[in-house]
Protein backbone atom coordinates (compact mmCIF):
# COMPACT_ATOMS: atom_id res chain seq x y z
CA UNK A 1 0.00 0.00 0.00
CA UNK A 2 2.96 2.29 0.72
CA UNK A 3 4.46 1.85 -2.65
CA UNK A 4 1.20 2.42 -4.36
CA UNK A 5 0.92 5.78 -3.05
CA UNK A 6 4.18 6.37 -3.33
CA UNK A 7 4.32 5.93 -7.45
CA UNK A 8 1.56 7.38 -7.38
CA UNK A 9 2.60 10.29 -6.08
CA UNK A 10 6.22 10.42 -7.75
CA UNK A 11 4.36 9.95 -11.26
CA UNK A 12 1.30 12.58 -10.42
CA UNK A 13 4.00 15.09 -9.63
CA UNK A 14 6.14 14.43 -12.70
CA UNK A 15 3.17 14.48 -15.02
CA UNK A 16 2.37 17.91 -13.48
CA UNK A 17 6.11 19.16 -14.16
CA UNK A 18 6.45 17.83 -17.98
CA UNK A 19 2.35 19.25 -18.76
CA UNK A 20 2.70 22.60 -16.97
CA UNK A 21 1.36 25.48 -19.13
CA UNK A 22 -1.44 27.80 -18.50
CA UNK A 23 -4.59 27.28 -16.67
CA UNK A 24 -6.73 28.16 -13.64
CA UNK A 25 -4.51 26.59 -10.97
CA UNK A 26 -1.00 28.55 -10.12
CA UNK A 27 -1.81 30.25 -13.80
CA UNK A 28 0.13 26.59 -14.74
CA UNK A 29 -2.49 23.26 -15.02
CA UNK A 30 -6.44 23.81 -16.26
CA UNK A 31 -8.35 21.73 -14.08
CA UNK A 32 -8.97 18.93 -16.91
CA UNK A 33 -5.09 18.53 -17.01
CA UNK A 34 -5.24 17.77 -13.45
CA UNK A 35 -8.09 15.14 -13.54
CA UNK A 36 -6.54 13.57 -16.60
CA UNK A 37 -2.84 13.52 -14.00
CA UNK A 38 -5.08 12.01 -11.63
CA UNK A 39 -6.58 9.21 -14.20
CA UNK A 40 -2.65 8.53 -15.29
CA UNK A 41 -0.86 8.15 -12.17
CA UNK A 42 -3.58 5.54 -10.82
CA UNK A 43 -3.19 3.35 -13.73
CA UNK A 44 0.53 4.19 -13.73
CA UNK A 45 0.52 3.09 -9.87
CA UNK A 46 -1.26 0.37 -10.43
CA UNK A 47 1.07 -1.16 -12.82
CA UNK A 48 4.48 -0.36 -11.39
CA UNK A 49 4.36 -0.36 -8.07
CA UNK A 50 5.81 -3.82 -7.22
CA UNK A 51 9.05 -2.22 -9.05
CA UNK A 52 9.50 0.62 -7.44
CA UNK A 53 10.07 -0.98 -4.24
CA UNK A 54 11.05 -4.64 -4.85
CA UNK A 55 13.33 -5.01 -1.76
CA UNK A 56 10.18 -3.55 0.80
CA UNK A 57 12.39 -1.70 2.39
CA UNK A 58 10.72 2.07 3.27
CA UNK A 59 13.38 4.10 4.99
CA UNK A 60 14.30 5.64 2.23
CA UNK A 61 10.71 7.44 2.55
CA UNK A 62 12.32 9.46 6.00
CA UNK A 63 11.68 13.05 4.97
CA UNK A 64 14.59 13.55 7.43
CA UNK A 65 16.89 11.63 4.69
CA UNK A 66 15.52 13.95 2.39
CA UNK A 67 16.74 16.81 4.17
CA UNK A 68 20.09 15.47 4.97
CA UNK A 69 20.51 14.80 1.17
CA UNK A 70 19.58 18.09 -0.28
CA UNK A 71 22.34 19.46 2.50
CA UNK A 72 24.88 16.93 0.96
CA UNK A 73 23.88 18.23 -2.36
CA UNK A 74 24.34 21.99 -1.74
CA UNK A 75 27.42 21.88 0.60
CA UNK A 76 29.81 18.89 0.71
CA UNK A 77 28.87 17.47 -2.62
CA UNK A 78 29.38 20.73 -4.92
CA UNK A 79 32.07 21.61 -2.85
CA UNK A 80 33.94 18.54 -4.09
CA UNK A 81 32.65 18.59 -7.38
CA UNK A 82 34.05 22.39 -7.94
CA UNK A 83 37.65 21.03 -6.85
CA UNK A 84 37.19 17.98 -9.13
CA UNK A 85 36.74 19.86 -12.28
CA UNK A 86 39.62 22.45 -11.31
CA UNK A 87 41.53 19.14 -10.68
CA UNK A 88 40.61 17.40 -14.27
CA UNK A 89 41.16 21.35 -15.92
CA UNK A 90 44.96 21.61 -14.82
CA UNK A 91 45.15 17.65 -16.12
CA UNK A 92 44.01 18.78 -18.94
CA UNK A 93 46.18 21.82 -19.64
CA UNK A 94 49.45 20.19 -18.21
CA UNK A 95 48.79 16.22 -19.27
CA UNK A 96 50.47 15.19 -16.09
CA UNK A 97 48.76 11.62 -14.96
CA UNK A 98 49.58 8.65 -13.08
CA UNK A 99 46.82 6.66 -13.25
CA UNK A 100 46.01 3.19 -11.52
CA UNK A 101 42.94 1.15 -10.85
CA UNK A 102 43.12 0.49 -6.15
CA UNK A 103 40.11 -1.09 -4.16
CA UNK A 104 38.55 0.39 -1.31
CA UNK A 105 36.75 -0.81 1.38
CA UNK A 106 33.35 1.01 2.38
CA UNK A 107 31.76 -1.32 4.47
CA UNK A 108 27.86 -0.02 3.41
CA UNK A 109 25.37 -2.66 3.39
CA UNK A 110 22.60 -1.61 1.30
CA UNK A 111 22.37 -0.71 -2.59
CA UNK A 112 21.42 2.93 -2.03
CA UNK A 113 24.11 3.50 -0.08
CA UNK A 114 26.50 1.90 -2.49
CA UNK A 115 25.04 3.43 -5.89
CA UNK A 116 24.70 6.96 -3.76
CA UNK A 117 28.89 6.45 -3.42
CA UNK A 118 29.88 5.37 -6.22
CA UNK A 119 27.87 8.09 -7.93
CA UNK A 120 29.42 10.26 -5.89
CA UNK A 121 32.63 8.90 -6.25
CA UNK A 122 32.65 9.44 -10.27
CA UNK A 123 31.80 13.10 -10.18
CA UNK A 124 34.45 14.27 -7.73
CA UNK A 125 38.36 14.75 -7.69
CA UNK A 126 40.11 12.41 -9.92
CA UNK A 127 38.62 9.20 -8.97
CA UNK A 128 36.48 6.79 -11.68
CA UNK A 129 34.17 3.82 -9.88
CA UNK A 130 34.70 1.02 -12.45
CA UNK A 131 33.67 -2.27 -10.74
CA UNK A 132 31.99 -4.00 -7.53
CA UNK A 133 32.59 -6.92 -5.61
CA UNK A 134 28.98 -7.62 -5.25
CA UNK A 135 29.66 -10.33 -2.15
CA UNK A 136 31.69 -7.60 0.08
CA UNK A 137 30.65 -4.58 -1.30
CA UNK A 138 34.70 -3.16 -2.37
CA UNK A 139 34.44 -0.51 -4.95
CA UNK A 140 36.78 -0.72 -7.64
CA UNK A 141 38.43 2.97 -8.78
CA UNK A 142 40.32 4.66 -11.17
CA UNK A 143 42.16 6.75 -9.92
CA UNK A 144 43.87 9.66 -12.12
CA UNK A 145 46.70 10.47 -10.05
CA UNK A 146 47.79 7.81 -7.45
CA UNK A 147 49.20 8.85 -4.09
CA UNK A 148 49.30 5.53 -1.90
CA UNK A 149 49.32 2.50 -3.24
CA UNK A 150 47.14 0.50 -0.41
CA UNK A 151 44.56 4.16 0.10
CA UNK A 152 42.65 4.91 3.02
CA UNK A 153 38.73 5.60 2.14
CA UNK A 154 39.90 9.15 3.23
CA UNK A 155 42.21 9.48 0.30
CA UNK A 156 39.85 8.93 -2.44
CA UNK A 157 36.28 10.13 -1.34
CA UNK A 158 36.90 12.05 2.27
CA UNK A 159 33.75 12.17 3.91
CA UNK A 160 31.33 10.25 1.38
CA UNK A 161 31.05 6.94 3.03
CA UNK A 162 29.51 9.12 6.24
CA UNK A 163 27.08 10.91 4.36
CA UNK A 164 26.13 7.95 2.23
CA UNK A 165 25.34 6.26 5.57
CA UNK A 166 23.04 8.68 7.25
CA UNK A 167 21.48 9.12 4.08
CA UNK A 168 20.61 5.60 2.95
CA UNK A 169 20.78 3.32 5.90
CA UNK B 1 20.83 40.69 -14.96
CA UNK B 2 22.49 40.22 -18.60
CA UNK B 3 25.79 39.72 -16.29
CA UNK B 4 25.08 37.32 -14.32
CA UNK B 5 23.68 35.20 -17.41
CA UNK B 6 26.74 35.65 -19.20
CA UNK B 7 29.01 34.68 -16.19
CA UNK B 8 26.99 31.33 -15.56
CA UNK B 9 27.03 30.71 -19.27
CA UNK B 10 30.76 31.71 -19.44
CA UNK B 11 31.77 29.13 -16.92
CA UNK B 12 29.67 26.22 -18.18
CA UNK B 13 30.86 26.98 -21.60
CA UNK B 14 34.61 26.58 -20.24
CA UNK B 15 34.41 23.66 -18.34
CA UNK B 16 32.12 21.90 -21.42
CA UNK B 17 35.15 22.87 -23.99
CA UNK B 18 37.63 21.75 -21.55
CA UNK B 19 36.00 18.25 -21.30
CA UNK B 20 36.09 17.96 -25.07
CA UNK B 21 40.30 18.66 -25.47
CA UNK B 22 40.86 16.47 -22.32
CA UNK B 23 38.56 13.82 -24.45
CA UNK B 24 40.89 14.68 -27.24
CA UNK B 25 44.49 14.91 -25.07
CA UNK B 26 44.08 11.91 -22.60
CA UNK B 27 45.77 8.81 -23.72
CA UNK B 28 42.62 5.94 -22.52
CA UNK B 29 39.52 5.00 -21.99
CA UNK B 30 39.36 5.56 -18.61
CA UNK B 31 41.31 9.04 -18.29
CA UNK B 32 38.87 10.04 -21.08
CA UNK B 33 35.76 8.90 -18.97
CA UNK B 34 37.38 11.47 -16.20
CA UNK B 35 37.02 14.43 -18.44
CA UNK B 36 33.78 13.67 -19.94
CA UNK B 37 31.66 12.85 -16.75
CA UNK B 38 32.93 15.89 -14.58
CA UNK B 39 33.68 18.67 -16.94
CA UNK B 40 30.34 18.09 -18.68
CA UNK B 41 28.33 17.27 -16.22
CA UNK B 42 30.10 20.51 -14.01
CA UNK B 43 29.54 22.65 -17.36
CA UNK B 44 25.62 21.42 -17.93
CA UNK B 45 24.88 22.12 -14.73
CA UNK B 46 25.86 26.10 -14.67
CA UNK B 47 24.28 26.34 -18.58
CA UNK B 48 20.96 24.94 -17.38
CA UNK B 49 21.14 27.01 -14.22
CA UNK B 50 21.54 30.15 -16.63
CA UNK B 51 18.52 29.09 -18.71
CA UNK B 52 16.85 28.90 -15.29
CA UNK B 53 17.52 32.17 -13.69
CA UNK B 54 16.95 33.64 -17.31
CA UNK B 55 13.23 31.47 -17.56
CA UNK B 56 12.05 32.79 -13.13
CA UNK B 57 13.30 35.95 -14.47
CA UNK B 58 11.34 36.53 -17.60
CA UNK B 59 8.22 34.80 -15.52
CA UNK B 60 8.27 37.21 -12.70
CA UNK B 61 8.76 40.34 -14.68
CA UNK B 62 6.21 39.06 -17.33
CA UNK B 63 3.59 37.31 -15.74
CA UNK B 64 4.04 34.66 -18.80
CA UNK B 65 4.00 31.22 -17.41
CA UNK B 66 5.77 30.19 -20.68
CA UNK B 67 8.82 31.14 -19.27
CA UNK B 68 8.04 29.42 -15.82
CA UNK B 69 7.51 26.33 -18.02
CA UNK B 70 10.82 26.47 -19.70
CA UNK B 71 12.44 26.85 -16.17
CA UNK B 72 10.42 23.95 -14.82
CA UNK B 73 11.65 21.74 -17.83
CA UNK B 74 15.30 22.95 -17.38
CA UNK B 75 14.97 21.40 -13.57
CA UNK B 76 13.50 18.23 -15.04
CA UNK B 77 16.51 17.73 -17.38
CA UNK B 78 19.03 18.60 -15.04
CA UNK B 79 18.17 16.18 -12.53
CA UNK B 80 18.30 13.65 -15.29
CA UNK B 81 22.00 14.57 -16.23
CA UNK B 82 23.39 14.34 -12.66
CA UNK B 83 21.80 10.96 -12.31
CA UNK B 84 22.52 9.71 -15.57
CA UNK B 85 26.15 10.91 -16.06
CA UNK B 86 28.07 9.27 -13.41
CA UNK B 87 25.67 5.99 -14.31
CA UNK B 88 26.46 5.79 -17.81
CA UNK B 89 30.63 6.58 -16.65
CA UNK B 90 30.60 3.95 -14.79
CA UNK B 91 28.70 0.87 -16.98
CA UNK B 92 31.37 2.60 -19.96
CA UNK B 93 34.52 1.89 -17.27
CA UNK B 94 33.13 -2.01 -16.36
CA UNK B 95 32.16 -3.20 -19.87
CA UNK B 96 35.74 -1.84 -21.36
CA UNK B 97 37.19 -3.06 -18.41
CA UNK B 98 35.59 -6.79 -18.57
CA UNK B 99 36.18 -6.78 -22.47
CA UNK B 100 40.09 -6.58 -21.66
CA UNK B 101 40.61 -3.00 -22.35
CA UNK B 102 43.53 -2.02 -19.41
CA UNK B 103 44.23 1.29 -18.57
CA UNK B 104 47.84 2.71 -19.86
CA UNK B 105 50.72 4.31 -17.98
CA UNK B 106 48.67 2.50 -14.84
CA UNK B 107 50.87 2.12 -11.81
CA UNK B 108 48.73 -0.73 -10.12
CA UNK B 109 45.54 -2.33 -11.13
CA UNK B 110 43.77 -4.14 -8.73
CA UNK B 111 40.52 -5.40 -10.50
CA UNK B 112 42.90 -7.48 -13.04
CA UNK B 113 44.69 -9.30 -10.04
CA UNK B 114 40.73 -9.67 -7.94
CA UNK B 115 39.72 -11.18 -11.80
CA UNK B 116 35.54 -10.82 -11.07
CA UNK B 117 33.58 -12.96 -12.91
Amino acid sequence: MVSFIVTFLLSFVAYLFLTASQGEILGLWSNYEIIAALIISLIVAAMASRVLFQKKSYHLLNPLRWVIFLGYLVGPFFFAMAKANIDVAYRVITGKINPGIVKISPNLKNDAAITLLANSITLTPGTLSVDIDEKNNDLYIHWINVTNLKPTIEDICGSFPIWARRIAE
Amino acid sequence: MTVLLVILLSIGIFFNGLGSIGLMRFPDVYTRLHAATKCTTFGSIFTSLSVIVFGFYLWGASGDSKYGVLALHTIVALICIIITNPTGAHAIARAAHRSGVMPKQAVIDELKEANLK
